[in-house]
This record gives structure tokens, sequence and C-alpha cells, in this order.
């Protein structure tokens, strides 16, 4: 019991701290001027708005990446079963920082694959690393998912009725398994917008480095955008959480 | 030709065939950079094989990072590890309601992904020179943080911001393990005649004694492959090695790029020791909390 409450408190001291101090701009009195000021900033927006635009683009790589793959080592190859699972666990293993480095040197402008020397490359490359960063997660989202569903009968099923593997996939697998793919998505989307390491040292403008920008410089900001950023990471695991128990009621109800 | 698709449908080879965008992305994102990393270690500016790399990483500020950084990640995988138990603990057999529980390791969820740099910025607003605790153990009781010796950019103040997002990890992860203790072995063991520390002693904890070292492991090697929280915290300045190696990276800081590839390998050799003890284990403890 004591320890609960130390561990309340510790949690709850940094929380009620930074969301003190961002309200403090104003000599005296609270107020919103940090949230003003960022808000008012339109490398705030522009940095957001990349951000949420590669994660968009991440959840939609790591969806047509796990999806069919996981669907296709149940159905197909369950002896790869340990290998893939391997290869999804490779991101934990290897540091964030140790695959960025890798893809500066591997795919810079003099190698074989030149990505970091356009924008629209180094893009694209930041997305793939985002997609190994979500990888682990998306995959164990999906193929639990898919446990739940008979895979091998619905494939039949549909094959029978004359349906493609595409068909097959997007109207009869990815609708059975929307909940693992969302809670994969949404906690994908927490982890790219705040994504620092990866896109510091590719340089490219998303909200993490933003944040650490003007955390050298300012001093009111900086909670400011904390509270903010917890506030998404707090949204993503509600959502997370919604889809989940909806998905549990649906199960209940049918 | 629907005779010609079923046909090809059904060769063994077209099976592996499924999985080639997946062993694509893999190859290209993952295996081949990581390769290049490990090939360069022990490769010398003109591509040719060489241990130096390796024996130049034995410098006072290379063999100082490695060290820091190690103690932090074993310090805060201790705590970490330490109170996560604790709290869980008294989550699953302190008879809370559900309403507490829930709540609880949602929080966790959250909190374990409140990494990076918001998490230092939060813990500047509250630890900081002129964060709430700083000013107000100043302002009501006279005392200094400051002057004590208490600094938040330093080796201390890391681990008390590391723990931020280690206690939750530890607390998603072995809340499982603790529900997976069964009722009827503790019946069991009182029946015997075993007293509380002895049911805890020869029963539950070489149970989850897997599951404790393996999420040590991976608590260790979770700290151990922070950037974001500490350079958001110290700036490049802190001799640990994931900051040398953000900082080789960005400007070539040890001038030579083979030395940067060496730094980066023995970052992979630690992670992933540790990591590989994880998996082992877990699939050991797996076998008794079913």
């Amino acid at each position: 019991m004591g320890a609960l409450l130390f561990g309340c408190l510790y949690f709850a001291l940094p929380l009620i701290g930074m969301a003190e101090f961002s309200l403090k701009m104003r000599r005296g009195v609270y107020s919103f001027d940090a949230y003003r000021k960022v808000f008012e900033d339109p490398t705030f927006w522009a940095t957001f708005g990349y951000s949420l635009s590669l994660a968009a683009a991440t959840i939609v790589v790591g969806v047509f990446l796990v999806v069919p793959t996981a669907y296709w080592v149940r159905l197909r190859l369950p002896q790869a079963r340990p290998y893939v699972e391997f290869i999804t666990l490779l991101p934990l293993v290897i540091p964030a920082i140790v695959v960025v480095f890798g893809y500066i040197r591997l795919y810079n402008t003099s190698s074989f694959l030149p990505l970091t020397g356009t924008a629209m490359g180094t893009n694209f490359l930041l997305t793939m690393g985002y997609t190994t960063l979500a990888l682990p997660y998306m995959y164990r989202s999906v193929d639990t998912g898919l446990r739940t569903i008979d895979v091998a009968t619905l494939t039949e099923a549909a094959q029978t009725l004359g349906a493609g593997w595409v068909t097959i996939l997007a109207r009869i697998i990815l609708p059975n398994v929307t909940v693992a793919v969302l809670s994969g998505a949404f906690l994908t989307l927490a982890i790219v917008m705040g994504e620092f390491t990866m896109a510091a040292l590719l340089n490219r403008p998303a909200f993490g480095p933003y944040m650490q920008l003007l955390g050298a410089n300012r001093a009111y900001e900086p909670p400011a955008l904390a509270v903010i950023a917890f506030a998404i990471t707090w949204g993503c695991m509600g959502l997370m959480q919604l889809v989940s128990r909806l998905a549990e009621h649906e199960r209940a109800k049918a | 030709m629907a005779r010609h698709r079923t046909r090809l449908g059904q060769h063994p080879a077209f099976n592996w065939l499924g999985l080639l965008p997946f062993a694509i992305f893999a190859i290209l994102f993952m295996i081949l950079p990581t390769l290049k990393i490990v090939v360069g270690a022990f490769q010398s500016q003109d591509g040719a094989f060489t241990l130096q790399n390796m024996l130049d990483l034995n410098t006072e500020s290379i063999r100082n990072a490695y060290w820091t950084s190690i103690k932090l990640s074993v310090i805060t995988a201790l705590l970490g590890g330490a109170v996560g138990f604790a709290m869980a603990a008294a989550v699953v057999f302190g008879g809370l309601p559900k309403r507490v529980r829930n709540p609880l390791l949602t929080f966790s969820g959250v909190a374990s992904n409140f990494a990076g740099v918001p998490l230092a910025f939060a813990f500047i607003a509250t630890l900081g020179p002129v964060g709430l605790i700083t000013i107000w153990l100043k302002t009501n009781f006279g005392i200094n943080l400051r002057a004590m010796g208490f600094n938040l950019l330093s080796f201390w103040g890391l681990v008390i911001t590391y723990l931020f997002f280690q206690i939750p990890l530890m607390i998603l992860i072995i809340t499982p393990a603790l529900d997976g203790l069964k009722k009827e072995w503790r019946e069991a063991a009182s029946v015997l005649g075993a007293t509380g520390a002895q049911y805890w002693r020869m029963v539950a904890l070489p149970i989850l004694f897997p599951s404790l070292l393996g999420t040590f492991a991976l608590l260790f090697a979770n700290a151990f492959g922070a950037v974001a929280t500490a350079f958001a915290l110290t700036g490049p300045q802190l001799n640990i090695v994931p900051i040398k190696l953000f900082a080789q990276i960005r400007g070539d800081v040890l001038g030579n790029p083979n030395l940067g590839y060496a730094l980066a390998f023995g970052m992979i050799l630690i992670t992933a020791a540790a990591n590989t003890l994880y998996i082992w284990l877990r699939i050991r403890s797996e076998r008794w909390l079913k």
C-alpha cells in the first residue's frame, strides 16, 4: 500500500509540475499565455502536421506490410512463424539510433539507393524507420486478432465464391481484424508524434526535434508542449482502450 | 487461366513468395543497415578487415561512457523493477477493486510511452532550478536542493527521470505474471504448514524468477538505448553511449567514422544480450504461467 502511495506521488508531481509551470508565463497570475505563444508559432503547426502525416504514412505502410504477412503465416506457412516473429522483435533488440545510423550510411548520396539525397527520399526513409519502430506492436496486435477468427475456413469459403487474394484480404480478413489494426495504429501514432532521434538525425522538420529545439531556447513554452504531448499520448491510449472495449461489447452481443 | 492460377497457388515455392514484401522490407530497412554497422566496425578507413576499431574503443572517454550507461541502465532497471513490482503486488494481492486496477494499468501504458523530450520538460518544470518542488522546498522549508548538491542535469537526475517510464513498464509486464500465480498454490502451501514468507521464498519467487530476471533485462535495454530523454535533459555534453553516438553521427566527434561503427556495434552487443535473455526467459516462464 505504501508503495502505491509513493508511486502515485512520484507520477503525479512531474505532471502537476509541468502543468503549473506552463501556466506561469505572465508574472504573478496563471494564464494560458505559453499555450497562446505555442499555437501562434507557425513552426508548431508545420512540424505537428508533418509528424501527423508521417504517422498516417507509417500506419498505412504498417497495415499493408503486417496484415498480409501475418495472414499468410497463419494460413500457409506456420513453419515460418518463429522467423517472422523474431524479425518483428528485432527493433526492440537494435536501438533506433543504430538503425538510423545504418540508414544514413547505407542510403547516402553515393550509394546504390541514394534516398537521403532528396527530401522525399528522406521522408520515405523516415517512414520506413517508424514502421520498424511500430512493427513489434503492430504485428503482435494483428496476429492476436487473427487468432480469434478461423482464417482457413474464411479463405476457403471466399475462394469457393470466386474471390481472389486481394478481395480476401481487403474484404474478409481486414474487416475481421479492424480492432487489432486500430489499436496498433493508435500506438503507432503515439510513438511517431513524440519521436526525436530518427527525425533529428535524418534532419527532418518533425515535432520531436521542434520540441527539443524550443526546450533549449525557451522557458515557458516547453512545459506547455509537454502538456500537449502528454494529452496526445493519453488520447491515443484512451482510444486504444475504447476500441477494444467496444469490440468486446459487440462480441458479447453477438 | 483459372487453372493456371490454382496450380501456381499450390506450388510450395508460391507459399514462400507470399512473404516476399515483408522479407524485402526487413532486409532493406532492418538487416542491411545493421550489417552495415557491424561490418564497418571491423573495417579500416580503406575497407580492409581490422580489429583496430575495437581496440580504439578502449579510451578513457569511451570506457567512461559505456560504464556510465551500464550503471544508469542497471540502477534504473533495479529501482524501476522493485518499485513497479511492489506497486503491481499491491494491486494484485492488496484486494483493490477494479476501479483502482484498470486506471493504474491504463496510466502505466501512457507513462511508459511518455518518454523522450516532453518527459524531460516535465522534470525540468518540477525539479529543475526553478521547478515546482525546488521552489516549494526553498520557500516553505528553506531547503536549497542545489546547495545540497542535487542537480537534475546529472546522473541521479537522469535516474529519477528514467524511472518515470521504467516503473510503468515493469507494472505492465509483471502484472499478468502475478495474476498467473494460482490461488491453489498458496492454499496448498499453507495446508502443508508454510508461512507467508515461506510461500514467497519457496513457491512464488522461484516461479516468478524467470519473469523477474527477464523483465529486468528488458528494462535494462530500454534505458540503455534511450536517447531523447537524456538529450533533452542535459544536451549533448553528458557522457553516455547513446548521446556520444548521436554526436558522432551528427559531426564525427571521434574523428574516425569506423570508430563510430564500433561504438554502435558495442551498443548492439549489449542490448542484444539483454533482449536475448529476456526473450529466452519469457519463453521459460510461459510454461508455468498459463
